[in-house]
């Protein structure tokens, strides 16, 4: 059992290199400008443009480079911002940590809880009505650009209905700190989880769905009809169980990807200061350090959620222990 | 077919945009702030002046729901909402198409050779793939826009301005490579395993030869099941970069940047974020449904998911 956790391990070891090689290759050798007025942003001053040369490192090889580069994103933390000039942008992405996952976290309580409800409500009722309608759904949501829906969300909550007893609750968008308002961070958070749990019910539902309905054909299903267990039990004891193991996989994957991606875009639409808000902030104002930065974070958590996925797979399945 | 129907209908409603704009007599790129318009023998400014405070603001014009006639009304340059939506959808989906052309090129080509060839070249090649893999699709399209946004990108001979079409096309098209490549790797590997492939390759017949006459007939009816669903991705794909205002660059514009220069009119004029956002959802929705018939139709046993980023 040790043996394919140390696998797993140096893979992720490798990926998190290969990808950190990726970025240091994107931001300072794709060619068609010099990368050093990319960095100091727009119409930089010769002196700024002389200090990017010296503190990068662009008169040294590119090994140099790279060591001076990943040096200042994770273990002098001393990246600045040439854009805010001055600005620490490591510290600045580690504080918007909390809440990019206080938004993923919650939203993946929310599609977890109702993608298992809706995919056994499906497999249950197959070809039923119900089924097609649920299905139907799940394809819209999937669908849907994730930041269109939450500007329809605003729109409801905060606009047009916000004065009724449905939504009157709703607050300004914002963030608030669990520490010092734990009614207040719920409530600012509780839109944005659904928004972004619509997208993730939608494909978990339709694969959970397919999943049950292709471990009702297996044998040990006609085994347990023929002992004479009741459908539902079947259904919930035995098929959810096996279609939740392809379930925890696909989780793993999408959790990680989920920080990376659509959680930029809600936190961009609902204004949370997560990573998100800080890179799409970064891009309007062309700030390549903090998009640097921002990248490289959100990479390597990704790389390492996905392996810790893994090993818990790896504790939890007999079949990897003995292979 | 429903679906496909559907979506052709939206492809060429696009497709009429510079006769729409004609008729209309509206140039969509350009901002009319002063611009008048005739409704039922009145007269009504495309820009209103706002009455409140100091009087500096303006709204735009609300939807007329008169086709030719700002239609789905104007937006904060006082452009023609209607015209700027079908010229949108037209760069939409002209960039997801060259995108998904660009990635099942670079795909096949990569898992081919990987599949193939083996040895060195996999490990090589699959590594590459598996670090592409796990980079977050939307953290790579960002870093790879952000360096090439000002001031374009040239390789060699090869310059691509800012502001071109291309750049969303081939970062678009590079970041799905692995999802084309690595189901067609697998392929390949089987296919190069086959008794068919032994004996063509112990009559002599040369590699290249091989993977085109008979591995690449073989995996063809996955790469077609791959064009509708990846379409569908590079859909959304693109409009998430240009809603991040680094896609399509203004005064072009998708559905994608329709809907941010939307943003700040959410809660005056909500029709100019919502209605390319619907465009996008039921084209979106139509070919993930024709891709899912495509799919049970030509390769019901196939286990090729898309959608996951």
């Amino acid at each position: 059992m040790i043996y394919p956790i140390l696998r797993r391990l140096g893979q992720m070891l490798f990926v998190m290199f290969g990808i950190s090689v990726i970025v240091f290759l994107i931001f300072f050798a794709t060619p068609g400008a010099d990368p050093a007025a990319r960095i100091a942003g727009r119409n930089a001053a010769p002196e700024v443009l002389e200090a990017v040369r010296h503190s990068f490192g662009f008169d040294r090889p590119l090994y140099v480079q790279y060591a001076l580069m990943m040096k200042k994103i994770f273990i002098t933390g001393d990246l600045t911002s040439f854009v805010n000039r001055g600005w620490k942008v490591v510290p600045a992405v580690l504080d918007s940590i909390p809440i990019t996952l206080s938004l993923v976290f919650g939203a993946a309580v929310l599609w977890v809880v109702f993608s298992i409800i809706i995919g056994v409500a499906a497999a249950a009722t197959r070809n039923s009505w119900l089924d097609r309608l649920l299905m139907a759904l799940g394809l819209l949501g999937i669908s849907m650009p994730v930041y269109w829906l939450g500007e329809v969300m605003n729109l409801i909550t905060q606009s047009r209905y916000h004065d009724t007893w449905l939504f009157s609750w709703v607050p300004p968008l914002g963030y608030k700190n669990f520490s010092d308002d734990p009614k207040g961070w719920f409530l600012t958070l509780v839109i944005p989880w659904i928004t972004l749990a619509i997208l993730y019910i939608g494909i978990y539902g339709r694969v959970l769905r397919a999943a049950i309905i292709e471990s009702m054909q297996e044998d040990y299903i006609r085994t347990a009809r023929a002992k004479g267990l009741s459908e539902t039990r079947i259904l919930l004891r035995h098929a959810l169980r096996t279609s939740l193991i392809a379930f925890v996989t696909l989780f793993g994957l999408d959790f990680g990807a989920l920080v990376g991606g659509s959680a930029l875009l809600t936190e961009v639409v609902f204004g949370l200061q997560g990573i998100g808000k800080l890179t799409y902030d970064a891009l309007q104002s062309l700030d390549l350090p903090m998009i640097m930065a921002t990248v490289m974070y959100a990479s390597m958590f990704v790389v390492i959620a996905n392996a810790v996925v893994d090993f818990v797979y790896i504790l939890l399945d007999p079949r990897v222990k003995t292979s | 077919m429903a679906a496909l129907a559907i979506f052709l209908l939206i492809v060429f409603a696009c497709l009429s945009a510079p006769l729409y704009a004609r008729w209309a007599g509206v140039d969509p790129f350009l901002s009319t702030l002063d611009a008048v318009i005739t409704i039922d023998g009145q007269d009504v400014p495309v820009m209103e002046q706002s009455t409140e405070g100091l009087g500096l603001g303006y709204t735009p014009l609300g939807p007329t729901w008169r086709l030719g006639n700002y239609f789905l009304g104007a937006d904060n340059q006082g452009r023609d909402v209607m015209a700027r939506m079908l010229y949108g959808g037209l760069n939409s989906l002209l960039i997801s198409s060259a995108a998904t052309v660009l990635t099942l090129i670079l795909g096949t080509a990569a898992g081919l050779i990987a599949g193939y060839f083996g040895g060195v070249t996999d490990t090589v090649l699959s590594r590459f793939l598996d670090i592409l893999w796990a980079f977050p699709i939307y953290l790579l399209a960002i870093s790879l826009s952000i360096v090439t946004i000002a001031e374009g990108i040239s390789i060699g001979p090869i310059t691509i301005e800012s502001g071109s079409l291309w750049l969303p096309v081939i970062i678009i098209g590079i970041v799905y490579v692995p999802y084309v490549a690595r189901p067609i790797r697998g392929q390949v590997l089987a296919l190069r395993n086959s008794e068919f492939v032994m004996a063509a390759i112990n009559l002599g017949v040369p590699g290249p030869r091989i993977l085109w006459r008979d591995i690449l007939p073989n995996i063809t009816t996955t790469l077609i099941v791959f064009v509708p669903l990846m379409m569908a991705l590079n859909m959304l794909t693109e409009s998430a970069l240009s809603f991040l205002s680094i896609g399509v660059q203004p005064p072009d514009a998708s559905w994608g940047t329709i809907i941010q220069d939307g943003q700040a009119l959410l809660y005056t004029r909500p029709l100019v974020a919502l209605a390319p956002g619907i465009a996008i959802a039921v084209s979106v929705m139509a070919l993930n449904v024709f891709g899912d018939g495509l799919r049970d139709a030509l390769d019901p046993r196939s286990k090729v998911r898309l959608g996951r980023d």
